[in-house]
């Protein structure tokens, strides 16, 4: 297997807070990891680094073997290839379903109104949004528009997609719709990094789940042991927070 | 127009131009049925008699009427006045075509990041700071008067050219200040996701930022053309014959004031339909907003 990402010394402050104090991380090609802790743990911090969204105050990141932390980087040309979907689904509410899905394939990777309309439709098929095309973001369920999200960001082909909490902001009833676009997109092989409050997504499609707190990486490893042998403390009690929760 | 996902922030409420007019005009009178109109009908009977009655039995009424409310005066003036007022049309048809560009020129390279760009959010924040501190009456007299007289070879001289220039200095200012709230009015998160998906600086702003911020505020920018519109004959002052320096004249050879009145007829003419315009689609997009939050 060949490295996707990988994360050396990662630290992150905002102001006097750091929120990101020295993240060391590895993912595989073709491998999901769950990144899970408290809210404010860094989760999402983290996750934003690796779009380049954050600019990262210290440490190094590669991604395809390739530095994006390296100075005089093409950040636009990075961003293409990997897609972040975000809690608060972020359509462009101006535009119809599939503009939104077309609008980056056509302006950034340069594809034809056609071509780009032909991958839009394939994709909002597949994902059971065929028929909400020409609708408008308001018109959509929350679970639809972050489905619409997800194809959005699909829709670049990318090499890494990462999945910040994008449940959280949705009825329970339709964080299922979700979670199941996210397992099928698991199943077809693409490197995930998600960040998330569902456990029992983590423990099914996760390879290896990450147990974030403070800042550090606490400890990672397959799902089964983190979840029902944790080494630390910290992890046991933000587990037994969680099941006493009932969100697991 | 906006989608809400829960938990997101509320995109920021339309500024409420023309709104306050159209609810004194129309607000509430038919959701209380026919006692509400009778009241109001009422109410309004009493209020403008006892208004005329007070004006009419003035000491100067007679004077007044004479002065300002001669009916042969208006009609003889009213041709004259229309052709002078095509004058007001083209000024602010020209000054509007470009203030809408520069403006938003304007707005954008004031929202520039980066430390780079600190000299042209200097340049920009300083030019329309100035602008709109400086009364438009001075800006046309120093200009319209001052450019001319410095003789500069290929520099025009015509007023009319001057007063162009003018509104549209003044104007751009404040419609950049226009265009800029709407930019900032899009939440960050809507660049972070056009950034994410590789999308230049530019083109997130172009695709993504632009077209919201333009829909929010083409009320208030309505509302600054009509401010436009009117101000227009102010260039009188500078020589332009437009509508008001023509009811000067005529006013002037007659010793009546009539002609006046028949130019303000004309300036409420052209920004009635505006203003109606404003609250229509004012009207529109909060009937959008609700609509949008009910889906």
């Amino acid at each position: 297997m060949t490295e996707a990402v990988r994360i050396e010394g990662l630290h992150k402050s905002f102001d006097s807070l750091e929120v990101l104090r020295g993240i060391d991380l590895t993912v595989d090609d073709h491998e999901v990891v769950g990144l899970i802790g408290a809210s404010g743990s860094g989760k999402s911090t983290l996750l934003r680094c690796l779009d380049l969204l954050e600019a990262v105050d210290r440490g190094r990141i590669w991604i395809e073997g390739v530095e994006i932390t390296a100075p005089d980087v093409d950040v636009d040309a990075i961003r293409r290839r990997i897609a972040i979907v975000f809690q608060s689904f972020n359509l462009f509410p101006h535009m119809t379903v599939v503009d939104n899905v077309t609008l980056a394939p056509r302006k950034v990777l340069g594809l034809s109104d056609d071509a780009a309309r032909e991958r839009a439709r394939e994709l909002l098929d597949r994902f059971g949004l065929g028929d909400k095309r020409d609708d408008y973001p308001d018109r959509l369920s929350g679970g639809q528009q972050q489905r619409v999200a997800i194809v959005r960001a699909m829709a670049m082909g990318p090499d890494l997609l990462l999945l910040d909490e994008v449940t959280s902001a949705l009825d329970p009833v339709l964080v299922a719709e979700v979670l199941d676009v996210i397992r099928e997109l698991a199943a077809s092989g693409i490197t995930m990094v998600i960040a998330t409050h569902e456990m029992g997504f983590a423990r099914d499609v996760a390879h290896r789940v990450a147990f974030l707190d403070e800042g550090r990486l606490l400890e990672v490893g397959p799902p089964e042991r983190i979840f029902s042998a944790p080494r630390e403390e910290a992890t046991r009690r933000f587990l037994d927070r969680i099941m006493a929760a009932g969100r697991m | 127009m906006s989608s809400t996902p829960p938990g997101a922030p509320l995109p920021p409420e339309p500024l409420p131009t023309g709104d306050r007019r159209s609810r004194i005009l129309w607000g509430g009178t038919h959701v209380e049925g026919r006692r509400a109109v009778l009241i109001a009908l009422a109410s309004t009977v009493v209020f403008f008699t006892v208004l005329i009655v007070v004006v009419v039995n003035s000491p100067g009424w007679d004077e007044f009427s004479a002065k300002f409310l001669d009916g042969e005066q208006f009609l003889e003036s009213l041709p004259g006045i229309r052709r002078a007022f095509l004058v007001n049309i083209q000024l602010f048809l020209i000054a509007e075509t470009i203030v809408l560009v520069l403006a938003l020129i304007v707005a954008v390279l004031r929202s520039l990041p980066g430390p780079v760009f600190f000299p042209i959010r200097i340049l920009t924040a300083a030019y329309t700071d100035l602008f709109r501190g400086i009364p438009t009456v001075l800006v046309i007299y120093t200009l319209g008067l001052g450019a001319p007289a410095l003789q500069i070879q290929g520099i025009p001289k015509s007023p009319f050219f001057w007063a162009v220039v003018s509104l549209v200095l003044v104007y751009t200012a404040y419609v950049a200040e226009v265009y800029r709230a709407g930019i900032e009015s899009v939440h960050e998160s809507q660049v972070a996701a056009a950034r994410s998906l590789g999308l230049s600086r530019w083109q997130s702003t172009r695709y993504v930022v632009l077209p919201q911020a333009i829909r929010r505020i083409v009320p208030p920018l309505l509302n600054d053309f009509l401010g436009l519109q009117k101000d227009t004959a102010l260039v009188a002052l500078i020589g332009v014959i437009e509508a008001f320096r023509q009811a000067q004249i005529d006013s002037s050879a007659t010793f009546n004031y009539t002609p006046f009145l028949a130019c303000a007829l004309y300036f409420v003419l052209i920004t009635i339909p505006l203003a109606r315009l404003i609250d229509w689609l004012v009207a529109r997009d909060r009937r959008r907003r609700q609509a949008g939050a009910a889906a």
